[in-house]
């Protein structure tokens, strides 16, 4: 690397000559190996999904969780490293709870992301700490509808349609730029999560995986989550919690099977060409 | 005498209304705020007292705090008037931070909050309403122990308590612009002349969404007449 030996790269807080700050840059080199993380910001409703490999046998299987509930209608996902990531969640969650505290509301996603994209900056700015190695995809629903950001290391936060984080997000960011996101639904885009995670896996296929899905949902029939509250509760009505087990299998199962067949059809046109060359 | 809010004796708790230091300028008042079809109004009195003497006959009681939220103030003048200000600059710098107005429920919460905290330092009875993007026109009423509770009117101030028969008996849900005037003005005209803490003019905010707000003034002896007599249901 072209900044060994510059001492740049040794401090927070000092840039190098040409403007960077190299220790921001390797907190994202840090996050570019996590596990494949995506968020959809559909019409009615958020998505939350992340490809977990199985490192183990020994490792019980949905344990270890990558997506938290922040407040009821908050979910955000992490990509990097996992303490870093339990740090930045019990942050925003102190964040949501002050919120309720002060205002008697729960906490627009945009004041969330924020809120968390400075407490990440400042993180870039002294000696004494280092940038935080991980992204966060923060989803949530609010007054204004569903809100989707991704928080990098340095602190940069946009709002977006669709994000992806992690090793296979160039593949994830291609398939989800072919959703029309404005008018999916979230029934369709649990299908479409769940078909991405599995196109974005295929650069490390012989490693076993599980897809870890949430969304955030006001839809009391398809909700885990009684969606329903009392006068003088501080909710708004979604609910952030996992994507119901059975309508997740069915998901990875289509998904499953979209890949292979697309691999197939892949294979056979390879075949064909052979064929063309062998004539 | 102890400065304190409430006291706890054999017989309950006795909270004394009138604890106010000698001197100390009280707003002996009658307001009030009331949702209606468009939004909402606020009407107070205008008579300030230190004991028996009028300090100010045209005081304005109804204190902007955001571009839609208003509050109308009881107690003490000064206490009032300090945690109007400290509301005023909380919510001024949650607009600059989160880009939008907040809510009437949450400038309300912050009101509650400083008026229960300080609960055995302040005499203030506090009524917010306000318009929002959301929820429309809303009324909160805090009164002296600091808690919030949120209604379609609320009247408050010692004057309220000759009106409480009249309101009971005129309200209606969703009034127009018009009825709901009639409604504050005829209603704060009774409390004036009822209460002896109360008088002079009668002032009126008008705020509906989208629209900035619109003062009013009456004078409570101008066509003075008896409400109708309601024939008992």
């Amino acid at each position: 690397m072209t900044s060994i030996g510059t001492g740049y790269d040794l401090s927070n807080s000092v840039f190098s000559p040409d403007g960077r700050n190299f220790q921001v840059e390797y907190a994202q080199k840090a996050v570019e190996n996590g596990p494949t993380t995506i968020g959809l910001r559909c019409k009615d409703g958020v998505i939350l999904a992340c490809e977990k490999l199985i490192t183990s046998k020994l490792l019980v299987p949905g344990s270890n969780k990558r997506i938290s509930t922040v407040d009821r209608h908050i979910g955000i996902a992490t990509s990097g490293l996992i303490p870093d990531g339990k740090h930045f969640i019990n942050r925003a969650r102190d964040e949501a709870i002050s919120w309720r505290r002060n205002f008697k509301d729960s906490v627009p996603i945009a004041s969330l992301a924020d809120r968390m994209g400075s407490y990440a900056q400042a993180y870039t700015l002294y000696s004494s700490v280092r940038p935080f190695g991980v992204t966060a995809i923060v989803a949530g629903a609010d007054n204004d509808g569903p809100g989707l950001y991704m928080i990098e290391p340095s602190g940069l936060y946009w709002g977006y349609f669709g994000a992806a984080t992690g090793k296979g997000r160039q593949a994830a960011k291609s398939e989800i730029e072919k959703l029309n996101l404005s008018e999916l639904t979230l029934l369709q885009g649990i299908k479409e999560a769940a078909r991405i995670i599995y196109v974005a896996h295929d650069d490390n296929k012989d490693k076993e995986f599980e897809i870890e899905m949430t969304w955030v949902t006001k839809d009391a029939k398809t909700a885990n989550a009684a969606v329903t509250g009392s006068r003088g509760m501080i909710w708004n009505g979604w609910v952030h919690e996992e994507v119901p087990k059975e309508l997740l299998e069915e998901a990875a199962r289509e998904a499953k099977k979209a890949v292979e067949e697309e691999d197939e059809e892949d294979d056979d046109a390879k075949g064909e060409e052979k064929m063309d060359e062998d004539l | 005498m102890v400065n304190r809010t409430g006291n706890l004796t054999e017989d309950g708790i006795h909270v004394d209304m009138e604890h106010l230091k000698k001197g100390e300028v009280n707003l002996g008042t009658s307001i009030m705020a009331i949702q209606f079809a468009d939004g909402v109004i606020l009407g107070a009195d205008s008579r300030t007292t230190t004991g028996a003497y009028i300090a100010n006959r045209v005081t304005d009681k109804l204190t902007q705090i955001t571009d839609s939220i208003w509050c109308c103030r009881s107690g003490s003048a000064a206490d009032t008037q300090a945690v109007a200000d400290i509301v005023r600059y909380h919510l001024n710098l949650f607009e600059i931070q989160n880009g939008h107005p907040p809510s009437v429920a949450t400038a309300a919460s912050i009101f509650q909050e400083i008026c229960y905290t300080n609960k055995d330092a302040l005499t203030a009875g506090i009524i917010v309403a306000g318009v929002d993007r959301h929820k429309g026109g809303q009324v909160y009423n805090i009164p002296l122990g600091g808690s919030l509770h949120q209604s379609k009117y609320t009247i408050s101030g010692s004057g309220s308590s000759y009106i409480y028969g009249f309101c009971d008996s005129y309200w209606k849900d969703d009034m127009n612009l018009e009825e709901g005037m009639k409604f504050v003005k005829e209603a704060l005209k009774e409390a004036i002349k009822w209460d002896g803490s109360s008088g002079g003019v009668i002032r009126m905010v008008v705020l509906k969404k989208g629209k900035k707000p619109e003062r009013h003034l009456f004078l409570p002896d101008e066509d003075y007449v008896d409400p109708p007599k309601k024939q008992a249901e």
